[in-house]
């Protein structure tokens, strides 16, 4: 073999072995979280801690309360917060073209970066102080803030890559502008504007700074969107800065449950966005 | 200096066997006059002036750029969705010029469909590929006239007897000249008047050309065809009529039994012979 082939290869071998090297890295972190979570968590798990609301320390409860209002907070920003965002994608990626694309694009981006503490306090400010009282629709609000840039940007990318070619198809047929980009172009990109979606409801699933001033927590169970709300991460957050021993076994627990249910929320949604054809 | 303006009218061939349908006096479907095509600054038509006589194929042949694709797709408005394009001049169909301000671009596109370079399916089923353009422009008012027309449009496109037991499967399931051969089934099905083909069988092999220049030849009999073609002897094949364009100016049209045995101008026979292109 020639002195440049072996250089090569050589090379190529080393480059291999450290993105490997890399991966593993990164993925065996990941495990080795997930697996303490697990270890430290599933001792104070049972039906009981699932269902039950909180009690004072040494009476054992749960976080049933928490979880119900960590879905009503999650579908309420759904409900609010994905309409808008695949919008904002929309028009980006279809009309975004001029300048005024440009800038909504840079302030969709500014958006993502803002620490999600502020989202909190500015909807305190708008939605808290003027109804007087803590309530899941502001937190509802804070977190449906923080998913917008996000799904509007996924959104746009995962339409971009749907082919021109695909849209001539449809104009020629004589279908309208606003018929090729509903019935062709979003079907075409719509497993990849779920797994937007998705990823944006995992990402502020597991926030907490933008409820402490929203939806502020309750010990109890509460479906109603003007009262405050009980979720999981502000309870973690508050048995976790507790001193009592029991409240810290119950935050891992709750850590566990919620680390689950972002799993099931996602394993659900590749299974109904499965690319039919 | 400015180039010499080309205007040639079509010569009724000789060899009235060649086109059957332009011996019964045939009349113009698309008039082309003093048409000037401009993406942003550079010019890609000049002066291009030509007659489509209704119900034959017409052949668009030249070397890549010469501007026959960007003709080709003024006649449906295509390079409407170009930003930055400008037309000057005329395009009549059946007397009245299709980029007169009041145009209803979504009512000529429907009579006049487009089949693509890239075959282009919908990532949808095969019926709903073929149905689209129906469903759109409302043409079915009921189930069984829907499928009646789709059926009607796969047989047409020689494709009936190869899906009817999987209409429902995905159209991307399809091999390379079922998806084209569906793609002219699609643009079929709304019926229209004229079909532009932009080097329909470019991307395909030996058996499915011949089976989409079959289909061509038998399709003429119901509707005017234009095809754009890199392949000379496709143009010959399935013909009968052939315009020669280069760099932008349409050199020559004549009758392509004519074009291929005795041009008249020079500048085609080097071409057609292979001393350029």
């Amino acid at each position: 073999m020639r002195k440049v082939d072996r250089l090569r290869r050589r090379r190529s071998a080393t480059m291999t072995t450290l993105t490997a090297l890399c991966t593993l890295v990164a993925v065996g972190i990941l495990l080795i979280i997930l697996t303490y979570i697990a270890m430290q968590g599933i001792s104070s798990l049972s039906l009981r801690f699932l269902v039950d609301s909180p009690r004072p320390v040494g009476e054992g409860g749960g976080i049933g309360n928490a979880i119900s209002g960590t879905l009503v907070l999650l579908g309420l920003s759904a409900a609010i917060g994905l309409p808008f965002g695949i919008a904002v994608g929309v028009y980006l990626s279809e009309f975004g073209g001029g300048k005024f694309g440009s800038l909504v694009r840079f302030l969709t981006d500014t958006l993502t970066g803002i620490p999600s503490i502020v989202t909190g306090v500015f909807v305190y400010t708008i939605v808290v102080v003027p109804l007087k009282h803590f309530s899941a629709l502001a937190g509802g609000i804070a977190l449906a803030l923080i998913m917008i840039p996000i799904v509007a940007r996924t959104t746009e990318e995962m339409i971009k890559l749907v082919p021109q070619s695909l849209r001539e198809g449809a104009l020629a047929l004589g279908a309208p502008q606003w018929r090729t980009t509903l019935g062709v172009v979003i079907p075409a990109a719509a497993s990849g504007i779920a797994t937007g979606a998705m990823l944006a409801i995992a990402r502020i699933s597991g926030e907490t700074a933008p409820l402490l001033f929203t939806a502020f927590g309750s010990r109890f169970f509460s479906y109603y969107l003007d009262q405050p709300i009980a979720s999981l991460t502000v309870q973690i957050y508050n048995y976790a800065i507790s001193p009592y021993d029991e409240w810290h076994a119950q935050a891992w627990a709750a850590t566990l449950v919620l680390m689950t249910m972002i799993l099931s929320i996602n394993i659900i949604v590749r299974i109904f966005t499965r690319k039919r054809f | 200096m400015p180039a010499p303006t080309i205007t040639t009218k079509i010569a009724v061939p000789e060899h009235a066997a060649i086109t059957p349908a332009a011996r019964t006096g045939a009349t113009t479907k698309i008039a082309v006059r003093n048409l000037n095509f401009y993406y942003g600054k550079t010019q890609a038509l000049h002066e291009v002036s030509l007659e489509i006589p209704e119900r034959i194929v017409m052949a668009f042949i030249g070397p890549s750029g010469c501007g026959k694709s960007t003709l080709l797709r003024t006649l449906n408005r295509m390079n409407d969705v170009i930003p930055a394009t400008r037309v000057e001049g005329e395009v009549a169909m059946d007397g009245i010029d299709i980029y007169r301000p009041g145009t209803d671009v979504v009512e000529l596109r429907r009579k006049v469909g487009m089949v693509f370079q890239k075959s282009n399916p919908f990532p949808k089923s095969i019926f709903d590929n073929v149905a689209y353009g129906l469903r759109i422009n409302r043409l079915t008012s009921s189930k069984a006239e829907l499928a009646d027309r789709v059926e009607q449009a796969l047989n047409d496109a020689a494709l009936w007897s190869e899906v009817k037991d999987r209409l429902q499967t995905s159209a991307l399931s399809l091999s390379g000249g079922q998806q084209q051969r569906l793609c002219i089934a699609r643009a079929l099905a709304v019926r229209p008047e004229v079909v532009l083909m932009d080097e329909p069988a470019s991307a395909l092999d030996p058996i499915a050309t011949s089976k989409i220049e079959e289909l061509i030849v038998d399709l003429k009999q119901r509707y005017t065809i234009v095809i754009v073609t890199h392949n000379m002897q496709q143009a010959a094949r399935v013909s009968d009529t052939t315009a020669f364009f280069l760099l932008g100016k349409l050199i020559e049209v004549n009758s392509t039994e004519k074009m291929f045995t005795n041009p008249t101008e020079k500048l085609t026979e080097d071409y057609i012979t292979g001393r350029f292109g």
